[in-house]
């Protein structure tokens, strides 16, 4: 704990080199990817991996925050899945009173975001109030969730009524001057993300709080508010990416979103944030995000190895892209 | 020997203290399967109930107990439980794993209790009395000569596989000695884990890939469903159809509308713990020989005969 305090206050100085390694390994898989097949740069391929990077990526950041302030939740994939089903739901019961229209998809919205903010509220109060480790809380609460999910589906899917999907659908696939929905709320988020860990008190309280606990109390920073706070901000975003991956294929089931939580980490730390907490960088999550994603796309683009291996070789580019950073580190 | 009647003494003070009121006579069957996580699974609970309530209405001398677990070692625990507090005379299990379960369902049959396997085998052949599963092998035959017939030499097609298991493994191997000769064209064939965001990705990256595609064979309804959308996506409708697999209701209804990109549809019936639990039941009740395989056929569902394989009421 103490030791961490002292090189947790260094690395916002400068941006040196280590810093940039996964924008190397993000710029190689572009390159790599281009080499190997000519559609990859055309504007649908680009499309598809930035919209389908949305929902992860979303959530992604949210999850910076929780891991900045030394914490960590298991819960997000299930927690989508749920919220994708509540929100269905929802929308279903509604058309009748409703009608199938604007109001209708706001209404859902609007228990989406709800959902999400009142699942994030109960893993954060359970984490800062009740004081229970979060491995352990976000554990259970990934359980319930996903269990909750396939039982509200009767172990079958959720579908969103086929004419309210229709006019929903265009929230995922269309866009504004050629760019789809989804990226663009990805952009925003990533942004204001980015301005908030950097600019605001809350994000220097995040960090405080991830480096040491202690001293950051000392400091008049209140620990367990700004712990709940990341917990709820994640929620809500998870809520966002559900809003957004609804009207993708306007279902939802128990195998909806499983894995989302260790895509999501695997992001956070691909892009500099150290697991242990107290420091944190938004756009290395984004990073992160669009390598994960190139990763599955350029496998499907070259199919050049057995397609049991994708894993393995995944693993392997995640792997080089943290190993990238830590060698720039220890050169520092 | 001895074991099995040191479980009928204690299962039956057990009974006689709990249930003073129940005739001696009244047989116990356990029902032991995963629970339901995704669609197919979800149907198999369905119709598993859906027997059971059938069954204890028809058989007053017949109890059931159903239980789910979500993996192998709760499966276990399951039907030790079973032997121990209910007193079964017959197990009607699909195993979660073959090889975790292979002993402990041994031991129920050493006690002397007849048991039925369905769908997925023991690792140790011959130890149920009964084994009822779908035909896997038939299920990607009956896709491949759809294909045969449907496509023309020089025709491109590409395929979703399912989870990497020795069930896919079968499945492609057969549908691809099905068109082997025929000169269609496999482009390509990636893993969409029988799951619909994966198929859905695996899809838009394939309509990325390649200019003409005629047909998709995704094997599964739930990939079918990304599938679909992937290509609507591409505003590509018109240009191919898709073959899942399986029966999913949503895809039966398209069907039954008559929806062009989906011509045929091969079954791999959820029924058939159903259909394992009432032949575990005649077996019980009447002396009528239930003992031997029961392999249900895969077969081609078209928008004729669809309404015969559409259950509204199923999760699935």
């Amino acid at each position: 704990m103490t030791d961490t305090a002292a090189p947790a206050a260094r690395p916002r100085r400068r941006l040196p080199l280590h810093a940039l390694g996964p924008l190397l390994a993000l710029i190689a898989l572009i390159i790599l990817g281009a080499s190997l097949n000519s559609n990859f740069l055309s504007a649908g391929n680009v499309t598809n991996v930035l919209a389908r990077s949305a929902f992860i990526g979303i959530i992604a950041v949210g999850m910076t925050f929780v891991i900045t302030a030394g914490g960590i939740d298991l819960s997000v994939g299930s927690m989508a899945a749920f919220v994708a089903g509540v929100m269905i739901m929802a929308m279903n019961a509604m058309i009748p009173a409703l009608g199938i229209g604007v109001p209708l998809i706001l209404a859902g919205m609007l228990v989406a975001l709800a959902a999400g903010l009142a699942a994030g509220l109960v893993n954060g109060f359970l984490i800062s109030k009740v004081g229970i480790e979060a491995f352990i809380v976000t554990l259970g609460s990934m359980g319930i969730y996903r269990s909750l999910t396939t039982w509200l589906a009767d172990g079958g899917t959720l579908s969103l009524d086929y004419e309210a999907r229709t006019f929903y659908r265009p929230v995922y696939y269309d866009g504004l001057f050629g760019i789809a929905w989804p990226i663009i709320v990805f952009a925003l988020v990533a942004i204001l993300g980015e301005l908030a860990m950097r600019k605001t008190p809350f994000g220097r309280h995040c960090a405080a709080l991830g480096a040491n606990e202690q001293v950051a109390k000392y400091s008049a920073v209140k620990v367990d508010r700004v712990r709940m706070a990341t917990y709820v901000l994640l929620g809500g975003l998870v809520g966002l990416a559900t809003i957004m991956y609804v009207p993708r294929l306007g279902s939802a089931s128990g195998s909806t979103g499983v894995l989302w939580e260790l895509e999501a980490i695997a992001a956070v730390i691909i892009g500099g944030t150290v697991l242990k907490g107290g420091s944190g960088r938004v756009w290395g999550t984004v990073v992160g995000v669009l390598i994960l994603s190139l990763i599955d796309n350029i496998l499907n683009l070259a199919s050049i190895v057995s397609p049991y291996l994708n894993g393995a070789i995944q693993g392997v580019i995640v792997i080089l892209a943290v190993v990238l950073q830590r060698e720039g580190k220890s050169a520092d | 020997m001895k074991r099995r009647d040191i479980f009928k003494g204690t299962a039956l003070a057990l009974v006689l203290a709990a249930t003073p009121a129940f005739a001696q006579d009244t047989k116990v069957i356990g029902v032991a399967i995963p629970s339901a996580t995704h669609g197919f699974m979800g149907g198999l609970n369905y119709h598993a109930q859906a027997a059971i309530e059938r069954l204890e209405a028809t058989y007053p001398s017949l109890d059931f107990v159903l239980a789910t677990a979500g993996d192998a070692g709760k499966m276990v625990n399951d039907i030790e439980d079973m032997v121990a507090t209910r007193n079964i005379s017959a197990l009607v299990v699909l195993p979660f794993e073959s090889e975790p379960l292979t002993a402990p369902v041994q031991a129920v049959k050493d006690a002397g209790i007849w048991v039925t396997v369905v769908d997925r085998g023991l690792s140790v052949e011959g130890i149920e009395d009964l084994y009822v599963a779908g035909d896997n092998t038939g299920f990607g035959r009956v896709a491949g000569e759809y294909f045969a017939e449907a496509l023309k030499e020089g025709d491109n097609i590409v395929v979703l596989r399912g989870i990497p298991t020795t069930l896919d493994n079968e499945r492609v191997d057969a549908f691809t000695a099905a068109i082997d000769g025929t000169g269609i064209n496999v482009l390509d064939m990636q893993h969409g884990n029988w799951n619909r965001d994966d198929a859905f990705n695996v899809m838009q990256d394939f309509l990325s890939k390649y200019d003409d595609i005629d047909a998709v064979w995704a094997a599964d309804d739930d990939m079918a469903t990304g599938a679909l959308e992937a290509i609507s996506q591409a505003g590509r409708d018109g240009e191919m159809w898709v073959v899942g697999g399986a029966g999913m209701k949503q895809i039966i209804k398209r069907m039954m509308d008559g929806d062009p990109m989906l011509p045929v549809n091969v079954t791999y019936p959820p029924a058939q713990i159903a259909t394992a639990i009432e032949l575990t039941a005649l077996g019980q009740v009447s002396p009528t020989p239930v003992s031997g395989r029961f392999i249900i056929g895969s077969q081609r569902i078209t928008p004729e005969n669809a309404e015969q394989f559409y259950f509204p009421d199923s999760p699935f």
